[in-house]
């Protein structure tokens, strides 16, 4: 071992080594997370899935995403023109309406996004009565039976196509799908990100203050948690017009209640760790040592309930909307699908595709959980 | 004794496969332990010696460990050949094992007589009545006062030395004819060091046992060992009679162990020095509280009026046993816990002070605890620990100031600065607490408690850390309050001694008064047990 070294020796030392970016540690749960192959692979999915629904907008919609009209570029996506601009009458242009497109067309051009269909917007030409089946079972003549020309008609493209059918009241089902995938999980992020800032900010005071604060709050989350949810959701909803944020809002008073034991549990036991011990020694505040000497204990425990909260945050949306106590009437969503599916037996494909799509976004999560809780995991060890 | 050995270790090599390395943990080793014989594998951690033993059992975490060579002989049968079942034969029957923690190695759920009773039912086919019986003769044997009353206990209800007695009981339950002790003192006291010592050796003759003892102390060696065998890094580098290796050490290692013991005194104190530290009459008490409303009936007097003056550039040592309440005093003194008594940092009456008040006294005043495992996060890097306490008292320094400072101490406490983005698990026991010596030196203290900082450390690294602390005092003229029950270490250090003993001085005074002429039997007890491993009467000190 060297001894003390000279000033200006410091100075050589500090050129020759540089903080790493990424710390060893977090390092090691990189190389952890990547050797478990199916979660890796199921964050790369769900990523991709993810940010394409994102742009939903772009990909299903009842708007062209440009169109050009006697020399200007229009953006319909996201600007909503009137109808006057191309010699209607309607507040808001409807460019599925022939008579719309063909007039563009004849002034410019315009281009669609691979689906033309929005997830509230009613397909007038289905060829039979709503439910119908997929565009695919149908031959050419029937699927384009309804359009002015049949099937010579310029509307009868790809991009009119039904993919996976309508519902009962002849929207898209592909488009609902590709909104409600999205809309579920945001919600289910936001709430579960939500409920762990509170439940681990309510955890880790009560573990580390403990005595009375503990005493008192323990309580109170007795109490809270012993209040039955639904019931009070139900109540609620019929008072307030159920939103987004409003059953956000309600969930969350709730979720974060899932938290406070786990992190309570590793702030009581860790608070009178050696290392807190003697950051109390060198006059750490309390909210630093919380913060920076025994948050990091907690945060395994939190991670390995993490994804079972998203999971569980999305399937209550999903039966709230299939009670019919959920997202407003007329939302997209993966609960009222299904509620469609129930209801139409003659219609598979509404059920089969609800079902689908919930299975294998829920399994992705819990893949990806798994794989997170692997590599936080300091005993696991890989061959 | 006969011709051949009871156990013989043959060309004996360990290896560890971990993420496609392997890791050579024991190299070609080879001894013979005859019966009745005593034979110490003596080497500081990591040298392989533990493996060695469990080896003897097979109690490796298989197959993550493996044996590319050798064979281990009992009565002449090989061991490591064996299967699991002719293993169980052996195990915690013809060969026991007493292990270093007392506390983790008993199961705190059952009592004592369950603890004792299981094994004996389960090899000795024994019924309820037997067992009992056998389990008090067994609990006598090995020197618990009152076994009839400590059948039914729990582990915790139990000292540390109690609860190496009882494991010590459950080993001989079988009368095994090899007895694997590892560490088995280590945790323990020197005072009840000694005691269990004397047990062990009076245990084995009488039963005519084998031995195998590992251990890091070579005091402890010399003590009770028949034959030595010395291993560093996976190798017996020197192996022979323990009076022969004492006397003429052959090989470097051997010499560089038997030169480790922390030697020197502290300089001489200068009497007119500053006083740092003044403790008037403090005072912990602990209340007993009983009862539906939580009556304090009583106390629990950890500390009970002690004055304590520690002056720049000297050591007060506190020595006694645990339990004696030498932690609370100096936790008291740094405002850690709250107690009664006058207490002042300089000129500054500090004791009624509230935690943020404190706050900026605490550059002032740093402690270095026990243990570097725990003292130590984890989750920080060694530069992140040393300049936690930077940030704190100096926020006007910029980063690259800051980084200049910890590079500055990491040198003063013999460290390579450059590795100050590892992180503390790449660092042995030794550097650790370097590195938090260096956390409590970059603020520049006047005054630093040393709560047992070496006892967690291998004999040869404590004589390093014991230098390394004394030129840190001459340096920059620190107060230091020392705090152990390793009177070796504390005569390497100290100035002054105070002797505590249920939270009382029991005596007092200069180093030199304190060990050339002890006035109680209790400090004679210390003595004897810390330099001769020798005990003492009954009733001197606790068991």
């Amino acid at each position: 071992m060297s001894d003390v070294i000279a000033k200006g020796e410091v100075e050589k030392v500090r050129e020759r080594t540089a903080r790493p970016w990424l710390s060893p540690l977090n390092q090691r749960r990189w190389q952890n997370f990547k050797a478990n192959r199916r979660g890796y692979w199921s964050l790369w999915i769900f990523l991709v899935l993810f940010v394409l629904s994102l742009f939903a907008e772009f990909i299903a919609n009842d708007k062209p995403i440009i169109a050009s009209y006697k020399g200007e570029i229009l953006f319909p996506v996201l600007v909503d023109y009137p109808e006057e601009k191309f010699g209607g009458f309607l507040a808001v242009t409807d460019y599925r309406d022939p008579i719309i497109s063909e007039e563009i067309e004849a002034n410019g051009w315009l281009i669609w996004p691979p689906i033309r269909y929005s997830y509230r917007t009613v397909n007038n030409d289905i060829p039979e009565s709503a439910p119908a089946k997929p565009s695919w079972l149908y031959d050419a003549e029937t699927r384009c039976g309804r359009y002015f020309d049949g099937a010579a008609d310029p509307a009868c493209t790809v991009g009119n196509w039904n993919w996976l059918g309508t519902d009962d009241q002849a929207r898209d089902v592909l488009a609902r799908i590709i909104y409600g995938f999205r809309i579920s999980v945001l919600f289910g992020l936001v709430l579960t990100l939500a409920s762990a800032v509170i439940g681990v900010s309510a955890g880790a005071v009560q573990g580390y203050f403990g005595g009375w604060t503990d005493l008192i709050f323990q309580r109170v989350i007795e109490i809270w948690s012993s209040i039955p949810v639904l019931y009070l959701i139900l109540i609620i909803a019929a008072v307030l017009p159920p939103g987004f944020f409003i059953l956000l809002g309600i969930m969350l008073l709730f979720s974060w209640v899932a938290f406070v034991g786990v992190v309570r549990a590793e702030f009581l036991r860790a608070r009178n760790f050696e290392y807190v011990n003697a950051a109390r020694a060198l006059g750490v505040s309390n909210g630093t040592i919380m913060f920076r000497h025994l948050l990091p204990n907690a945060m395994v425990a939190t991670l390995t309930f993490l994804p079972f909260i998203l999971n569980g945050s999305i399937t209550t949306l999903t039966s709230l909307d299939f009670l019919g106590f959920g997202l407003p009437p007329g939302s997209a969503s993966l609960g009222e699908l299904l509620r469609q599916g129930q209801r139409n037996l003659n219609a598979p494909w509404l059920g089969i595709t609800g079902f689908l799509t919930l299975s294998i976004m829920l399994s992705l999560l819990i893949f990806i959980g798994e794989a997170v809780r692997d590599a936080f995991d300091p005993r696991k060890t890989f061959k | 004794m006969s011709d051949t050995p009871l156990l013989s270790v043959r060309d004996l090599s360990v290896a560890f496969t971990q993420g496609g390395a392997q890791n050579l943990a024991v190299d070609h080793v080879s001894f013979d332990i005859a019966r009745g014989e005593t034979v110490a594998l003596v080497g500081e951690s990591g040298s392989g010696k533990s493996v060695t033993a469990l080896s003897v059992l097979k109690l490796l975490p298989y197959p993550a460990a493996s044996h590319p060579s050798g064979e281990i002989l009992f009565h002449g049968e090989n061991l490591l050949a064996g299967g699991e079942k002719d293993l169980r034969k052996v195990r915690g029957n013809k060969i026991t094992m007493i292990f270093q923690e007392p506390m983790t190695s008993l199961n705190p759920l059952h009592t004592i007589e369950q603890q004792i009773g299981e094994i004996l039912k389960i090899h000795r086919g024994m019924g309820d009545k037997q067992a009992r019986a056998r389990t008090l003769e067994l609990l006598h044997e090995v020197g618990i006062q009152q076994p009839e009353r400590r059948l039914g206990a729990y582990p915790h209800q139990l000292s540390g030395g109690q609860r190496q007695r009882v494991m010590i009981a459950m080993s001989l339950a079988n009368e095994p004819e090899l007895l694997i002790a590892d560490e088995p003192t280590t945790a323990l006291d020197v005072t009840v060091q000694a005691q269990i010592l004397e047990l062990l050796d009076e245990l084995k003759k009488k039963n005519g046992m084998s031995m195998l003892f590992i251990t890091h102390d070579l005091g402890i060696v010399r003590r009770i060992a028949d034959k030595v065998c010395v291993m560093t890094k996976g190798r017996i580098v020197e192996a022979g009679l323990t009076s022969e290796i004492f006397e003429n050490p052959q090989h470097e290692y051997t010499r560089h162990l038997l030169a480790a013991e922390p030697k020197g005194t502290a300089p001489k104190a200068n009497p007119d020095a500053e006083t740092v530290m003044t403790g008037d009459d403090i005072k912990v008490w602990f209340p007993i509280k009983q009862g539906f409303f939580r009556n304090t009936v009583d106390y629990v007097k950890a500390v009970d009026g002690i004055d304590v003056v520690v002056k720049a550039g000297q050591t007060l040592g506190v020595v006694g046993e645990s339990g004696s309440g030498k932690t609370t005093l100096g936790l008291a003194l740094s405002r850690m816990i709250s107690s009664e008594g006058r207490i002042m940092l300089g000129q500054k009456e500090i004791d009624g002070y509230s935690f943020k008040q404190m706050r900026p006294l605490r550059r002032e005043m740093q402690i270095v605890f026990q243990d570097p495992f725990g003292s130590l996060s984890p989750r920080m890097s060694v530069s992140e620990i040393i300049e936690e306490g930077l940030k704190i008292h100096e926020p006007n320094l910029s980063v690259d100031e800051r980084d200049a400072m910890v590079v500055d101490v990491l040198g003063e406490v013999g460290l390579d600065p450059a590795t100050r983005f590892r992180y503390p698990h790449e660092f042995s026991g030794g550097q650790r607490q370097r590195i938090a010596i260096a956390r409590a030196m970059v603020l520049k203290p006047r005054f630093v408690m040393l709560d047992e900082p070496t006892s967690a450390l291998d004999m040869s690294v404590q004589a390093q850390v014991v230098d390394l602390l004394r030129d840190l005092q001459k340096k920059h003229d620190l107060a230091y309050l020392f705090i152990s029950h390793d009177l070796k270490v504390v005569r390497a250090l100290s100035n002054h001694v105070i002797v505590m003993r249920n939270g009382k001085v029991v005596e007092q005074g200069s180093t030199e008064q304190i060990f050339e002429n002890p006035q109680t039997d209790y400090t004679k007890a210390l003595i004897a047990a810390a330099f001769d491993i020798a005990t003492a009467p009954a009733g001197v000190v606790s068991q």
